[in-house]
């Protein structure tokens, strides 16, 4: 999948799935910029069809319930929705 | 990005969805960016899909598989009732107007596109005389409306929601 690196402070491996219109996701990637957190990221609304049954599947393996934003914090937890403290305690201890 | 909106247009809905709002007894979020960012973003979804898919879903781009995510969404008053705010936050409850409460992450409503097949199908086959949702009657007006609960407003005469009553 083409994710897109965003330099920073490396807590883990951080991966967001993301959607280009959605404002949540936006304060997210906002968030973790601001934080100066290392991470990569999908705009999942922009992916061709396969990548996006491809990211499904990925997402898939934390439970059927699919929203975004949508954090994988070093393949150990998902944080779903803009949970504004979890990600700063994220940011500040790692995963 | 590529699905560029002019200020204009943006200004022309949010203009349009706030009236529409006040009209039926609904509120648009107070905070201007933020609504105006989710506005812009339905005229994404609009060049893009044909409709106003929400924002903050992800839409399959066939109509008949996003009816129920096209703005205001089928989830939109009941998380009002639940959480102060739709899915998005773009629609928001007169509590969450007033300062009373804040908006906080709202965890998705819409079932699953397996079990949101098996709802319509039972809904077809459910047997005359059943209903799928409780129906509520404004004792003002006798607006009737079919959900799990009535709305905040009558959109018909504005009566608070404390005026309706079980109808069936």
């Amino acid at each position: 999948m083409k994710y897109t690196h965003q330099d920073g402070k490396n807590v883990g491996r951080i991966v967001l799935f993301a959607l280009s219109t959605c404002i949540w996701c936006k304060k997210t990637k906002e968030l973790l910029n601001k934080l100066n957190v290392a991470y990569d990221y999908i705009d999942v609304d922009l992916a061709a069809r396969e990548e996006k049954h491809l990211v499904r599947l990925e997402m898939k393996k934390w439970g059927d319930k699919i929203s975004y934003p949508f954090i994988v914090v070093d393949d150990k937890e998902c944080i779903r929705g803009f949970k504004e403290d979890r990600i700063r305690e994220v940011a500040r201890d790692g995963g | 990005m590529a699905d560029d909106i002019s200020k204009t247009d943006v200004d022309r809905l949010f203009t349009r969805l706030n009236r529409e709002a006040i009209d039926a007894g609904y509120h648009l979020n107070p905070d201007p960016s933020f609504t105006m960012e989710l506005v812009k973003s339905l005229l994404v979804n609009e060049k893009r899909y044909g409709y106003w898919a929400c924002p903050c879903r992800l839409a399959d781009g066939k109509k008949s598989q996003d009816l129920d995510i096209i703005c205001p969404c089928d989830y939109r008053d009941e998380d009002l009732e639940e959480y102060g705010a739709c899915y998005c936050a773009l629609y928001v409850s007169a509590a969450v107007l007033s300062g009373e409460r804040s908006v906080e992450p709202i965890p998705e409503r819409r079932p699953e596109e397996k079990k949101r097949r098996q709802f319509m199908q039972r809904n077809k086959d459910a047997p005359s005389g059943t209903l799928p949702f409780p129906v509520w009657r404004c004792n003002v007006c006798g607006y009737l409306c079919a959900r799990n609960n009535p709305p905040e407003v009558c959109p018909i005469c504005k009566a608070k929601k404390d005026r309706f009553a079980p109808f069936f």
